[in-house]
């Protein structure tokens, strides 16, 4: 069992810290300039004692139901809540070729590494036309998503990387919105697909913001749509969404076993862009 | 004896150097002593000076006044929420402890080093202000014994003297840290007796022998060379004048020590990730305090710069310690 339990007794705390503090002063003797204690597994990368981590999942918890625009507190406590479900996720990606292609390559979707021409010149009904058309309709960059910083696994934290440069992607293969309602059915689908804490308690949490029309619409066809489609649906983070652009929307969803989204009615695309930034990750 | 020796043959080795200082640029000035800290000659091949420390990093000397300045313009926002969080409001005690063992008399003037948003300077304010209105009580209220003879006869009565009026500079050398200060003055009601400078604590824009009092309260620790300071400290004050630092120290007590060090490295980083979203300015504030002499050897160095009747009081079990000299 690989995840530590944090413990709260004091001995502990100071066993830890007198541990941090003596491997601190052995840097102090020989460390250059150019050493530091960040950025050891990857760029961004803060390590952290469990009590820290325990500490910062409650407090990014609090500051996130308080303040929902806080988007960086529920980065913080997806990372720090998220152990078992990446290592689960680690494990069915490696199971899975295209997956397994994904860890070894480890591609990135940034605005830098897309080919916006290219996508624009795809026919309609391909994968990249759509997903640029969602770009563009709600106004949104993939250049938004907070770097992982507290994952103590340099591949978990690729995981994680993935996971939130999905997101984008996902609100294309399932048609929703980034209004608040679809924020949480796409909510809800990753809550089934990968199991992390900060997906489910988005998931519980998200729908209180609703309003009464759009909470109907979420009970009946959304939500069970959304579920079953995630309980059902393959990986969504195996697949090598770069590769696969001029391959047609609805086949990809047939392949990956999402079922075609119900038909959603006219919804204002007030606010969307910060419910979508702040929902994702 | 010793102390007194070695500050005249500093003294006389500043008048000398003083004049190199002169043209010199603020980063190519080196000090006579090295600055406190490891200097690791032995692995400076990499850059051209000496080094000095970073929280528990080790940095070329050039380089820590340029982080530091950047890790205060990153929390000056969050300054004052962080400090309440972070020690559960007893800052607000620590810097009343300090206002009253100055116990300034109205008239005073001060410099307020490494002021960033005011709070010593603020109370300076509100205390000279009180202690000029009981004075004024207490004039009044003689005064109503005397008779309607002597009321007449005495010169200068009822208001007619020239009362000092108390100023207080604040100088600091993150422009983000005095507009936060400036503006949360300006909110507070402060209009007169404010002034806010742009300035470094090893090269202030004063002339010598100006103030009554200088404070430095929790921003040594983060200056680069702080025997520079300390001299210019006692350049700019009159003779007479105090020096008082209030500064994060050694806490003795072995149980307390622990527990504070639990607290430090553990919630600390995590309040400054929750609230400001930054956790390595915060990481860096408690690594700078565990570098930070112990009280002894601040005193010690105060005496060196040339301070008399040095004393320190501790607060919080050894938490915070108020440093206090005088020039002669």
């Amino acid at each position: 069992m690989r995840l530590r339990l944090p413990r709260i007794a004091v001995c502990s705390n100071v066993l830890g810290t007198a541990q941090l503090i003596n491997r601190a002063l052995y840097r102090q003797l020989y460390s250059s300039p150019l050493d530091s204690e960040y950025d050891r597994l990857y760029p961004g990368h803060i390590p952290t004692t469990p009590v820290q981590k325990a500490l910062l999942a409650v407090g990014s918890g609090a500051a996130a139901l308080q303040n929902p625009y806080r988007h960086d507190m529920v980065a913080v406590l997806g990372e720090t809540t998220g152990h078992l479900a990446l290592v689960r996720l680690r494990d069915r990606m490696r199971n899975d070729p295209e997956g397994y292609a994904i860890l070894t390559e480890r591609p990135r979707i940034r605005l830098s590494t897309l080919d916006l021409a290219h996508l624009a010149a795809l026919p309609e009904g391909s994968f990249g036309r759509e997903y640029l058309r969602f770009l563009d309709e709600n106004r949104v960059t993939p250049d938004t998503r907070a770097d992982v910083k507290f994952v103590d696994n340099e591949e978990l934290a690729y995981v994680m990387q993935r996971y939130r440069e999905v997101h984008d992607l996902l609100h294309t293969l399932l048609g929703m919105p980034t209004n608040m309602l679809g924020e949480v059915a796409v909510k809800w689908f990753e809550a089934a697909q990968t199991g992390l804490p900060m997906c489910i308690l988005g998931a519980a949490l998200g729908p209180l913001r609703l309003s009464s029309s759009r909470l109907r619409t979420l009970a009946a066809s959304l939500g069970p749509w959304a579920l079953r489609s995630g309980s059902r649906a393959r990986c969504v983070l195996s697949v090598f969404y770069e590769r696969r652009w001029d391959q047609s929307l609805d086949e990809l969803r047939e392949e990956l076993g999402i079922e075609p989204p119900p038909p959603l009615t006219l919804t204002s695309t007030k606010k969307a862009n910060t419910a979508h930034a702040g929902l994702v990750s | 004896m010793a102390a007194s020796f070695r500050c005249v043959f500093r003294r006389l080795l500043r008048d000398c150097m003083l004049k190199v200082n002169v043209v010199s640029t603020h980063h190519a000035s080196k000090p006579i002593y090295p600055a406190y800290g490891i200097v690791c000659r032995c692995y400076s091949d990499d850059f051209q000076g000496k080094s000095t420390h970073f929280g528990f990093e080790t940095v070329p000397e050039e380089e820590k006044a340029e982080r530091v300045y950047k890790v205060f313009e990153s929390v000056a926002q969050k300054y004052d929420v962080m400090n309440d969080a972070m020690s559960l409001g007893i800052h607000r005690l620590w810097k009343d402890t300090l206002l009253h063992i100055m116990n300034p008399l109205p008239g005073t003037r001060l410099l307020d080093t490494a002021g960033g948003t005011g709070d010593i300077s603020t109370r300076f304010l509100d205390y000279t202000r009180s202690q000029r209105e009981r004075q004024q009580r207490r004039t009044i209220r003689s005064q109503q014994t005397l008779s309607w003879q002597d009321m007449t006869s005495t010169p200068s009565s009822n208001g007619q003297q020239e009362l000092a009026e108390s100023t207080a500079v604040v100088c600091d050398i993150n422009k983000e840290m005095l507009k936060v200060g400036k503006d949360k003055a300006e909110k507070m009601g402060y209009s007169s007796g404010l002034s806010w400078v742009v300035g470094d604590a090893e090269e202030l824009p004063f002339a010598d022998d100006q103030f009554d009092v200088y404070t430095i309260a929790f921003g040594i620790r983060n200056v680069t060379h702080i025997e520079q300071a300390l001299e210019e400290a006692l350049r700019v004050l009159k003779p007479g004048g105090r020096f008082m630092c209030l500064e994060f120290s050694k806490v003795s007590n072995p149980v307390l020590s622990s527990l504070y060090d639990a607290y430090s490295f553990q919630l600390i980083p995590v309040l400054g990730e929750v609230i400001a979203g930054d956790w390595k300015s915060y990481q860096y504030l408690v690594e700078s305090i565990r570098r930070f002499p112990d009280q002894e050897t601040f005193k010690g160095m105060i005496e060196d710069a040339g301070f008399f009747r040095v004393q320190y009081f501790n607060l919080t079990g050894g938490v915070v310690a108020i440093h206090s000299g005088f020039k002669l």
